[in-house]
């Protein structure tokens, strides 16, 4: 059965880790890492990329525009 | 069957809107001024209007907002953003021209612009952030700060007897007659961000067409200022202004 996948692309130095993102995620996609990016913010990223279908929750709700969301239909 | 989504044009569903400099915003971690600066960016560009729209800014922490959003700006005197927005509309009728006001500057020293610019009838938008405090100076008590709401200058809430009531300007505004739009709005959660984003559209449709001034109102959220963590100052809002300020289009004509 064709699937409808998703993938997100956070652009991690503008990201400043607001987490808004990952509640609005319905899929529990998104979690902030570890790890912090320039200006010290705990950046967004995929932690569970298999469960993302390219819904842009993530993406709207963004209040910096770091977010891109790309989805395609898997054969 | 190719395991990964493909990262190419026709695949995309969303991204960063092309009006959207690519500075960072100087707003802290998840303020909603952020959300509306990109509503702004995605209506004008949508609608075309990026080479024939004014923006007036105003003083408040959206004094850069011509940092941000790739069209023309002009900058207001605190609170006069809407006497500058009636002179460039009278100079060039055929320019979108809009608002971008906090409560400080909309509801506190500009109050007398906006009422009279509201009851003239001028054919712009004002686009009104209420996040019920003063974000830039320091969390003080606004005049749409919530009966019993803590702030820097009222540490044991504000009270009536001294400080009088929330300032509800879209419920006023809503009475004049030259006045086509008001709705309010919030951004908390996806689904209120597109609902925010037709009401904006449904604005700017109504200065094109000359019906008259549409304020748009955005419940917004301070967390610095109300001092929660972003997440947390969403569900704040939800519980706490929400009562005070409710959603929903207050005017439509």
């Amino acid at each position: 059965m064709a699937k409808i996948k998703g993938t997100v692309i956070v652009d991690k130095e503008r990201c400043k880790g607001c987490e808004v993102c990952v509640v609005s995620c319905p899929c529990q996609v998104l979690k902030l890492s570890s790890e912090v990016n320039g200006k010290g913010y705990h950046f967004s990223y995929m932690e569970n990329p298999e469960a993302c279908t390219g819904c842009a929750s993530c993406a709207i709700i963004c209040p910096d525009s770091c977010i891109t969301v790309y989805r395609q239909k898997m054969a | 069957m190719a395991a990964e989504v493909e990262i190419k044009e026709e695949n995309l569903v969303y991204g960063k809107n092309r009006l959207i400099k690519d500075n960072i915003m100087h707003y802290c971690p998840g303020c909603s001024h952020g959300t509306i600066h990109k509503l702004v960016a995605e209506v004008i560009d949508e609608m075309g209007l990026e080479g024939e729209c004014i923006g007036v800014s105003p003083v408040g922490c959206s004094v850069f907002a011509y940092n941000y959003i790739d069209i023309d700006w002009a900058e207001a005197a605190h609170g006069r953003a809407c006497a500058v927005a009636t002179g460039i509309k009278r100079m060039y009728p055929n320019k979108m021209v809009f608002t971008y006001q906090g409560d400080g500057d909309l509801a506190a020293i500009g109050t007398g612009e906006t009422i009279h610019a509201c009851n003239r009838g001028e054919n712009i938008v004002v686009i009104y952030v209420n996040n019920a405090i003063y974000g830039m100076t320091g969390g003080q008590m606004s005049p749409t700060t919530l009966v019993g709401m803590k702030t820097a200058t009222t540490p044991y809430g504000r009270d009536p007897r001294l400080h009088g009531y929330p300032y509800k300007v879209a419920d006023m505004v809503a009475h004049l007659e030259g006045v086509c739009y008001v709705t309010r709005q919030s951004v908390h959660t996806p689904a209120n961000v597109r609902k925010a984003k037709k009401a904006l559209r449904k604005a700017f449709e109504n200065a094109m067409a000359g019906k008259g001034l549409s304020l748009v109102e955005f419940v917004a959220t301070c967390n610095s200022g109300w001092k929660l963590s972003p997440v947390a100052a969403n569900q704040w809002l939800e519980e706490n202004m929400f009562p005070s300020y409710p959603l929903g289009d207050i005017k439509d004509i």
